[in-house]
């Protein structure tokens, strides 16, 4: 363990969130809410803290994957815990676990407030809540290797340990290149949806915290009634679009970007994806017809809510909470499901759904002929056993995640609708859940270990389990190598 | 004409015998001691032994006046080389075997970078063969003329059949299709027939026409033609995998039995249609457990012919109605008429066909090219395709008047997208595609099929050119 380049490492991205911490302290001070003197106390605090960390001379510049997955759980702990300093020096959550809980449902995009009533708060603070989303949806550290002149080609490990997705492609040569062109497509998409929220008369505040919601596939609104609040077709059209194509792997956007249609179309996950939301939308908009008395309004409900669960952003125009059973079960799946792997979303991801249904078949064709030779295969290339065990693993261990939590959630006694689909919305960082977490309730009513419990959810899901569970081992820590 | 093969191996020697059995000066290159004393044993060449990528060696062999230079060692790369060293030192024309998967994709880039005359891919000629042969099921052979616009189907004359022991002018009457018998194998002997020739039980009649013709004829003379919809091939090799591609296009499902599990594995990525089996396709309760017995069709394409062989009757007795064998060594296909088996095709006689059919288009540089060339069994006849060019002397004559040499008829004319059986008052003209069964003569050249006019007029009573079918003339 290269403690050292670690230590160095989350100063660094400390250093990057006092940074990040800068536009809301231009919004606050813009519009004057009283909110601006704790951001200033909490870049201060997040600067101190990095030169700390920094302040240790490095002696080897090596990062294995062991220390990857070191900068990426720690980084993730460090930053929800300096990203909540706001929120509690403001006082606008009192509660420092609520703080807590607030800051990691931003940046792991998951969007679950523990707010009654957001629409009091000050812009600055309610900003910070929404650019949590933008940054962490396609990763603090990405952005820090964006941001780093020279990036060494080991950071690399650090990319695999944040991105989502059973295998990340480095689709040019430089771990910096790549990390940059990622965030240029993000910053590009973000700004056109901006543009058009804006034209579509949604106030440029709002538009802003919508596109970062959106595109981050947070959720988090500046309005209590979330998109609903302004009853416009068009900008939930918007909205729903961009919802749905921050959900798409965003390597493909390279490709299209660079004129080379043939992955977008030998894609297999986003052909499933989008199979995925336009059979779940059928199904719910014909459950949900007698509901809405006609099928256009059902549609309409239906489409925004399949979109907003399956890319896990959890935005609502609708109390589902209320829809019948089966729509509700419909959303259940696609809370599971999720979106594509290398997207902004959470949830298992399209890609491995695909692979475990394959790696299922391969079962009984194994059972019919005995001896048959039977590869696996994606996109039309073979996928190798490793891999393929890799997803299976990761299956159990997600079902086993969403299993212990429940437990634990469950002790408070919250009914079992309520404490499980906040445990399956949380890890899948979707946000509003079933019952009592539904569209129009929230989080706030669950005991501050319930809390804990769900923050920690929300990390190991948008890490994708293995970083945080990681350093909760022994082993990680032990065995020194020089 | 001088020929050098380098490699000799079993295609190449089956090249030098059948090219020096034709007059031709074959020298082999290679290095192999065994291989060298039974080339000299059996056949008439020279041998010069060391690699036939060192361009001493080539020299040596006297690659600067050959005519013709064919690679045929076991390795395509070296093959390639070879050629590449060869063009170099001046070698007229060059023939490569290239017979890798990975490479036959890619085989026009490589032919015309590598400057080769002509690539020869055995395994992938006798995938396609068949393939062909699994589109045609009750055929025993199946070949094309024309890109595909003629078909000619060997089939057996079975008792029930209302064409058995009739004249061909009466089944002409009777069985309205425009197609025509160019040729029919009665024991070993091969029959250029005319109108008045009375086709007996057991006859293997090779029947020529369009290919909807050809079908209808048959379905019309009561061979019932099924659909295959699955195929089980035996030995995954290179005719396994080629085969596997083919019939996945025709939309037939494929089933390989491969023995070597990490072939296994490199199929299975190749193919993604194909079901791989890893097993040993001998084994009688692995073909039963793989429900041999309901397979439209059983192919066993493995190394060796006995293995081939053995599968082959196992496949039949466990009751599938068309089996399919690769036989390499001839003195085994003579072996197999009486055995049960439905098709033997052997990888030697495709490749002979390929040099022979480019070896003849060579000898009349400025001639009609023949475009195809298909032998029947023991080289008895053949069926062969010309082009007429300017050269030829018989443009715009009534076939009548034509004086053809013994042992020819002209089967069929194709004019652009015209299928034409010729009868007496049709004529070749420029350009057209004429196919011809000949019988004891081995035309280099269109002409070569008339007599010159000093010649003897003999008129074989097998070659009036009144085809069978004649009244029909068709182009449907």
């Amino acid at each position: 363990m290269n403690t050292g380049m670690i230590a160095a490492s989350l100063g660094l991205l400390l250093y990057i969130e006092a940074a990040c911490l800068v536009p809301p302290l231009l919004v606050a001070l813009f519009y004057g809410d009283g909110d601006s003197p704790a951001f200033i106390v909490a870049i201060l605090a997040t600067v101190v803290s990095g030169f700390a960390a920094r302040a240790r001379k490095i002696e080897r510049h090596d990062i294995y994957p062991r220390d990857g997955f070191a900068i990426v759980g720690l980084g993730w702990l460090l930053a929800s815990l300096y990203g909540a300093l706001p929120f509690w020096a403001s006082g606008a959550m009192p509660s420092a676990v609520d703080a807590i809980f607030e800051s990691v449902s931003g940046f792991t995009t998951t969007g679950a407030s523990i707010l009654r009533d957001i629409e009091v708060l000050p812009k600055g603070i309610l900003f910070w809540r929404s650019f949590t989303h933008w940054v962490g949806g396609m990763g603090v550290l990405v952005l820090m290797i964006a941001i780093i002149p020279s990036a060494r080609a080991n950071t690399f490990n650090i990319m695999l340990a944040e991105s989502s997705g059973p295998s990340t492609d480095k689709f040019v040569p430089k771990v910096g290149r790549v990390a940059r062109i990622l965030y240029a497509i993000y910053g590009l998409i973000t700004l056109t949806q901006v543009s058009l929220l804006f034209a579509g008369g949604m106030p440029l505040y709002d538009s802003f915290i919508h596109a970062f919601g959106s595109v981050g596939t947070g959720g988090f609104s500046n309005k209590n009634a979330s998109v609903a609040a302004y009853d416009s077709l068009y900008l939930e059209c918007v909205v729903m679009f961009f919802m749905a194509i921050s959900g798409v792997n965003f390597t493909l956007y390279y490709s299209l970007f660079r004129r080379d249609w043939r992955p977008v179309r030998t894609n297999e996950e986003l052909r499933l994806y989008f199979f995925i939301i336009a059979a779940s939308t059928a199904l719910v908009a014909i459950n949900t017809g007698a509901l809405y008395g006609s099928f256009a309004e059902a549609l309409r409900r239906a489409s925004f809510q399949v979109v907003s669960v399956i890319t896990t952003t959890g935005f609502a125009t609708a109390n589902f909470d209320s829809w019948p059973a089966f729509s509700r079960s419909v959303l259940l799946f696609l809370m599971l499901a999720g979106a594509c792997a290398g997207s902004t979303g959470g949830g298992l991801k399209c890609v491995r759904l695909l692979l475990l249904a394959r790696a299922a078949k391969r079962e009984f064709v194994k059972i019919v002929h005995p001896n048959a030779v039977y590869v696996v295969r994606l996109n039309g290339r073979a996928v190798d056993d490793g891999t393929l065990s890799g997803v299976l693993v990761f299956f159990f261990m997600y079902v086993s995640v969403v299993v212990i939590a429940a437990l634990v959630v469950s002790l408070d006694g919250t009914d079992l609708v309520t404490s499980s689909s906040a445990v399956l919305s949380c890890v899948g960082n979707i946000g509003p859940g079933l019952g009592g977490v539904g569209p129009i309730g929230n989080y706030a009513g669950f005991p501050p270990f319930c809390k804990a419990t769900l923050s920690l959810c929300m990390i190991i899901g948008r890490l994708e389990i293995y970083p945080i569970l990681l350093l909760c081992s022994p082993p990680f820590w032990s065995g020194k190598r020089t | 004409m001088k020929v050098i093969i380098i490699g000799d191996g079993n295609v190449g020697y089956n090249i030098a015998e059948n090219l020096s059995r034709y007059g031709n000066d074959v020298t082999i290159i290679d290095k192999n001691a065994e291989s060298r004393r039974k080339a000299l044993e059996n056949l008439d060449i020279r041998y010069v032994k060391g690699n036939g990528a060192n361009a001493s060696v080539l020299i040596d062999a006297g690659v600067r006046s050959t005519d013709l230079l064919i690679a045929a060692t076991s390795g395509d790369e070296m093959n390639m080389v070879c050629c590449l060293i060869a063009r170099r030192l001046g070698t007229a024309h060059i023939v490569a075997r290239i017979r890798d998967p990975e490479y036959a994709d890619e085989l026009s880039g490589i032919q015309e970078d590598l400057g080769l005359d002509m690539v020869i891919n055995p395994e992938r000629a006798i995938a396609r063969e068949i393939a062909r042969l699994l589109a045609f099921p009750p055929a025993i052979g199946v070949e094309t003329f024309a890109n595909g616009r003629v078909q000619m189907v060997e089939i057996k004359v079975l008792s029930g059949m209302p064409i058995a022991n009739k004249q061909l002018m009466v089944i002409s009457r009777n069985i309205y299709q425009p197609i025509l018998i160019g040729a029919i194998l009665r024991g070993d002997d091969v029959i250029i027939p005319n109108g008045g020739t009375v086709l007996l039980e057991g006859d293997v009649i090779y029947i020529v026409g369009r290919p909807s013709n050809v079908f209808r004829f048959c379905t019309l003379i009561g061979i019932q033609i099924r659909r295959i919809k699955n195929v089980m091939i035996i030995g995954g090799g290179r005719v396994g995998y080629y085969l596997a591609r083919l019939l996945d296009e025709m939309g037939i499902g494929v089933k390989i039995v491969e023995s070597a599990y990490e072939r296994c594995v490199t199929l299975a990525e190749a193919l993604p249609e194909a079901l791989v089996i890893n097993g040993d396709g001998a084994d009688d309760s692995l073909l039963r457990s793989e429900s041999v017995g309901e397979m439209g069709a059983f192919v066993s394409v493995t190394d060796r012919d006995e293995v081939n062989l053995m599968t082959a009757l196992l496949a039949k007795r466990l009751g599938v109605p068309k089996v399919v064998a690769k036989i390499s060594r001839a003195d085994y296909a003579n072996l197999l008429g009486d055995i049960g088996l439905d098709n033997i095709v052997s990888p030697i006689a495709v490749t002979a066909n390929y040099i022979l059919r480019y070896v003849r288009g060579l000898q009349n540089a400025e001639g009609n090219t023949v475009n195809s060339l298909y032998r029947i069994i023991g080289d008895k006849a053949e069926a062969i395709e010309f082009t007429a060019n300017e050269s030829a002397k018989m443009i715009g004559i009534p076939l009548k008047e034509l004086r053809l040499a013994p042992g020819v008829i002209v089967v069929i004319i194709v004019r652009k997208s015209k299928v034409i059986i010729p009868h007496g008052d049709d004529c070749i003209e420029l350009h057209d595609s004429v196919i011809l069964m000949t019988k004891g003569l081995e035309p280099t050249d269109l002409n070569d099929i008339i007599l010159s006019s000093d010649a003897p007029v003999f008129q074989h009573p097998a070659v009036v050119p009144i085809p069978p079918f004649a009244s029909m003339k068709g182009s449907a």
